[in-house]
């Protein structure tokens, strides 16, 4: 089973991302939505890094898992790997692993930019779990968005940017939650974006608004619901893809 | 045991019978083929014995196991090569097997010899490093088969294998298939091409929109209209022969199929000069086993 699921990472990171595109999109994309938003904002390297370590780490574990399905169900290539004796299970992870995998590893990048510019992470091992978890949990999600039995890239990539770019203004990343209105605390306490990015604001800043043990709580919780409906998901809609 | 037994299988896509209750068994060890034109179900029923797709009703075992419920069992011990299906176009030849290989289950070094055998007795050593996309379409079909065959197994499935290719490449894979059947293995072929099928197969199912029409040796069918011979008749436009018994339309040609030679030609050449048509052309043979699969599958084939 184990063996499986790697084969099935490798072909991935082999297929989709070691290719320049990708990686540069990867890191280039949150880094530029980002500094638009910022240019001409007197805002402290401390708060800004917390919020790109969120946005990278969020758009590359959400860029290509989405694209698998639809994309080997066009190509003819899923036919064949299905004909093989694995399990629908075995191919989502090794579908969210090459995922998790990109996202953790590009995150490093944001990271390093905030110590070039003089912001230490205080709390290194609770961000090294928080990005554990949180590619774990949005690499589910961006499975999720594929199990419409679809063949179009297109339908799957509008499908996820829908959810993904209102994703990114309510979660805390560019106005900290504390500075929301009551309404506004509630719509961001949905996005299990804004648990990730508290926990990098604890790690770096050094201040969370919701307790530690709850933000981990509900980014595990999010992970395991976004994993589960993957799964039951993809099991219901492979066959219709034929 | 029979290596394969549907039993009433159907399935529809929004509404159109795709597949309509078909019923067949393949006996190990032989070379079965799949018979039918465009859109009869051929591709629909492979899937649906490979597991890919469930059928809305009736069931089908693979080599005793289910393939709904135990699909899993049943694909350890099949091959599959899929009408047009690709390879991973950015890995190499040999990536590609071995990612097969791994995803069978089988151990590294065994993978390593058997494809190093495979891709030789395949002619495609000396592209293993070769990204797949680079390959022609021959030798793509022949990376699907070494594909296929890496765990080695029991049962074949390959849909179509041969179409689309030129004449050598096609031959290669027809010997390479009867290979395979001597060395024990049961293969379960689709085609549309009729010589193909009489070539290699030892019994052929003939299907059309999505009905079994006959399961017979190749010999049989040819039999089934055996007594008869086969008059072929062109004229110089279209016309509506249907007061004929027994005839079958092939483009402008006629086929009709008759006992009594003489009263078949004198009653066309009536006919032609009756309706002050100019016959173009006329033969006389023996049916072939294309006349056969014309004749059960209401001369539909664009074959
Ligand atoms: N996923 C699908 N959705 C809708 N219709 C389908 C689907 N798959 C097959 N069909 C229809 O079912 C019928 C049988 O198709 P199938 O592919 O099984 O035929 P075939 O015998 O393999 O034909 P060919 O010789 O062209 O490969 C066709 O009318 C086809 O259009
Ligand atoms: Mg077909």
């Amino acid at each position: 089973m184990l063996r499986k699921i790697w084969a099935i990472t490798k072909k991935n990171i082999l297929m989709y991302y070691l290719k320049g595109p990708v990686l540069i999109f990867g890191v280039l994309f949150p880094l530029f939505l980002f500094l638009a938003f910022y240019i001409g904002r007197s805002l402290s390297a401390a708060f800004l890094i917390p919020g790109l370590l969120a946005m990278t780490l969020f758009f590359t574990s959400t860029s290509v898992s989405p694209v698998i399905m639809p994309w080997e169900t066009q190509m003819k290539t899923l036919e064949r790997l299905i004909s093989c004796p694995i399990t629908v299970r075995t191919m989502i992870f090794g579908d969210i692993l090459a995922s998790f995998i990109f996202g953790i590893i590009i995150s490093i990048v944001p990271v390093v930019i905030g110590m070039v510019m003089g912001v230490g992470v205080k709390a290194p091992l609770t961000l090294g779990a928080a990005i554990i978890i949180g590619a774990f949990a949005f690499s589910s999600l961006g499975l999720l968005f594929s199990t419409i039995p679809t063949d179009l890239v297109s339908n799957v990539m509008m499908l996820s940017n829908l959810v993904k770019f209102p994703l990114i203004f309510i979660s805390g990343i560019f106005i900290p939650i504390s500075d929301l209105p009551d309404w506004g605390v509630a719509v961001a306490s949905l996005s299990p974006l804004t648990y990730f990015t508290d926990i990098a604001r604890f790690s770096i800043e050094g201040y969370a608004f919701y307790p530690l043990y709850l933000d981990f709580l509900l980014l595990i919780a999010s992970a395991v619901l976004f994993l589960v409906l993957a799964v039951k998901l993809h099991e219901r809609t492979l066959v219709r893809r034929f | 045991m029979e290596a394969i037994v549907a039993e009433d299988l159907s399935k529809s896509f929004n509404g159109l019978k795709a597949v309509d209750r078909v019923s067949f068994s393949v006996h190990e060890g032989e070379i079965f083929g799949f018979l039918g034109p465009n859109g009869a179900g051929k591709t629909t029923t492979v899937r649906i014995l490979t597991g890919v797709i469930e059928p809305d009703s009736g069931k089908a075992s693979v080599l005793g196991f289910d393939v709904v419920k135990e699909k899993l069992k049943a694909r350890e011990k099949i091959g599959v090569v899929p009408e047009a299906a690709n390879a991973y176009p950015d890995l190499s030849v040999w990536k590609n097997m071995m990612l097969t290989a791994a995803l069978y289950g089988i151990e590294r070094k065994k993978a390593e010899a058997k494809a190093d055998e495979l891709l030789r007795v395949f002619g495609i050593s000396e592209r293993k490093d070769s990204r797949v996309k680079t390959l022609s379409k021959g030798m793509k079909q022949r990376l699907m088969l070494s594909m296929a065959l890496v765990s080695d197994p029991e049962l074949l499935f390959l849909d179509e294998p041969t179409s689309g290719l030129d004449v050598a490449s096609a031959r290669i894979i027809r010997e390479k298939i009867m290979e395979l059947s001597r060395e024990g293995r049961t293969i379960f072929l689709t085609s549309h091409n009729m010589e193909e099928v009489s070539m290699l197969c030892d019994r052929v199912g003939i299907i059309n929109h999505g009905r079994i029409v006959a399961v017979e040796r190749p010999g049989d069918l040819r039999d089934r209209i055996g007594g008869s011979l086969a008059v072929e008749v062109e004229f110089d436009r279209k016309v509506d022969l249907t007061g004929f018994p027994d005839v079958k339309a092939r483009g402008n040609r006629y086929v009709l199929y008759t006992t009594d030679a003489h009263d078949t030609i004198c009653s066309i050449v009536d006919f032609a000069s009756r309706n002050g048509l100019r016959i173009t052309g006329l033969n006389l043979h023996a049916p072939s086993l294309e006349d056969v699969f014309l004749k059960l599958t209401g001369g539909e084939s664009d074959a």
